[in-house]
């Protein structure tokens, strides 16, 4: 990156740290949808399989079907429910809805729409997305 | 570094008096000689209602005459002093270091801007996304003829721009911008919330010439709602909102 | 295309996966995890046709999804005209391959070609 632009640059963009959980927010969203573009691939190659009949099947299975290949697909169900959820409030948000009114500011000047409504979702997608992955680890550990 | 613990002797108008002082870390970097920009430290005194601009200010009077800040109002009013201020985009006029709690302030020139000299950027690219969205109302009558009166407009009208109105254009949301960080061409939040100052305003008629500049591959589209521009803003403006809302116009959910 | 467009388009196939992927999911817990994945389940899965059009709009959906969210990532990271046409075109092909792909295996499947 050019010094003469002094642009932040990615480790700018990904440092969840200066500007509270909406900030968390955005990073996860990024790192969610990467991961489950990444797994998407994956479990299209992985279903092709099929097509190799019931040996070429199983044999894939068993490579997925291991403690890493439930841990991954946990991660997966993790990041799943956190995109979700988190994309939906992203969209209410987008289509101006609990983003507050426009009205004269008064000091300190807290922004409206850094509102408890839009936090509550963060936390929301947060804590739905760990009790899925709960919830996954106990469906594929369980059996 | 250059360390400068004491004060040096000389003539001031606004005598030190404090027992309490704080590192002051100013980032120096000329890009004319300079391969990367440095610290330098200096030690002073403060009081409850000191701010960083004024401590800036002290070190380039007393210490190092050479330190390059633009200032000029000293009073949150013509947007020149935004700098990083302990990792944070901030108006250096209207941060006092007493609420900084912190016995070391680092100021850095705003990211994202590109650098003049040690804490003075350059805002060409800001005015310049500033008047790509037409800041200013458009009508079709703009000829007024000496018997017309001004436009009218009821206190709810007023209240749909008024807190947009108040930005002053001192960049310290396009610095904390996560998209700005790495997108050159993207139009920033500071811009996109004027163009909901104007689209909002019932006196104008631009909304469409507007919604269509925007619109486009590194318009308001790579706003994700972050919201860090409106926790940045020294003036209440919350650009977060105005970009949301004006979105709601290109997603049908405003008229 | 507009970029509203293409926006719109990103909201409306996330919101329309949303559901699909649920009723995937829900398949496979109704059946038993582990049952739900053994080779004559998922082929009945595959020939029944109304399950097969539901796999085949979930792949269409996730990839016009997914691959404009890259497209976007992408676009922010870098800038310049050369970058950004390739950028915009490479997810396009990308997006248009892994259907390709993935239709071609529930084609093949539930026309019994295995």
């Amino acid at each position: 990156m050019p010094q003469d632009e002094n642009k932040e640059g990615i480790g700018g963009m990904i440092n969840p740290r200066r500007y509270g959980i909406e900030r968390v927010a955005y990073l996860l969203m990024r790192l969610s949808g990467l991961g489950l573009l990444a797994y998407f691939i994956g479990h299209i190659y992985e279903t092709s399989t099929i097509l190799r009949g019931q040996v070429g099947w199983n044999e894939f299975l068993e490579l997925t079907q291991t403690t890493e290949g439930h841990a991954i697909l946990a991660i997966v169900i993790a990041m799943c429910v956190f995109h979700t959820v988190n994309g939906i409030r992203v969209m209410l948000g987008h289509g101006g809805v609990g983003v507050g009114k426009p009205a004269r500011p008064d000091y300190p000047y807290d922004p409206a729409s850094q509102n408890y409504r839009h936090k509550i979702g963060i936390y929301s997608a947060i804590v739905l997305a760990a009790v899925a992955m709960m919830y996954g680890l106990a469906v594929m550990f369980g059996e | 570094m250059t360390q400068a613990s004491g004060i040096a002797n000389e003539q001031t108008s606004t005598p030190l008096s404090s027992s309490k002082s704080i590192t002051l870390r100013i980032s120096r970097y000329n890009p004319e000689h300079d391969d990367s920009s440095k610290f330098m430290e200096f030690s002073v005194p403060y009081e409850r209602w000191t701010t960083v601009l004024e401590a800036i200010l002290e070190v380039k009077k007393h210490f190092d005459h050479s330190v390059a800040v633009r200032y000029s109002c000293r009073q949150a009013t013509c947007g020149s002093c935004g700098m990083i201020i302990n990792g944070k985009p901030r108006l250096a006029c209207f941060t006092k270091i007493s609420e900084l709690n912190s016995n070391v302030v680092t100021v850095e020139p705003m990211n994202n801007f590109p650098i003049i000299r040690d804490l003075a950027v350059k805002f060409e690219r800001l005015f310049d996304t500033h008047q790509k969205i037409k800041p200013y109302l458009i009508r079709d009558d703009t000829e007024l003829t000496s018997d017309e009166k001004e436009f009218l407009q009821s206190p709810e009208e007023v209240e749909q721009y008024i807190q947009f109105a108040n930005c002053i254009k001192c960049g310290l949301c396009n610095s904390a911008c996560p998209t700005m960080a790495t997108d050159s061409s993207f139009v920033g939040p500071q811009a996109l919330a004027q163009a909901y100052r104007y689209v909002a305003d019932s006196r104008d008629k631009g909304k469409d010439s507007r919604l269509k500049i925007i619109d486009d591959s590194h318009g308001i589209w790579r706003c994700h709602f972050a919201g860090s521009c409106s926790q940045v803003c020294p003036k209440g403006v919350d650009p977060a909102m105005g970009i949301q809302l004006l979105r709601g116009y290109l997603l049908g959910f405003r008229s | 295309m507009r970029e509203s467009t293409i926006m719109k388009i990103h909201y409306g196939t996330a919101l329309a996966a949303v559901a699909l992927v649920a009723v995937h999911i829900l398949m496979r817990l109704t059946q038993g995890f582990a049952e739900s994945l053994e080779y004559e389940s998922v082929l009945a899965n595959y020939k029944f046709i109304p399950y097969a059009i539901m796999l085949e709009l979930i792949l269409i959906l996730l990839s016009v999804h997914g691959f404009n969210g890259l497209r976007v990532i992408l676009l922010e990271l870098k800038q310049g005209r050369l970058y950004e046409k390739a950028v915009s075109y490479g997810c396009l092909a990308a997006m248009i391959a892994l259907i390709a792909y993935g239709s071609r295996t529930i084609i093949m499947t539930n026309m019994g070609m295995v």
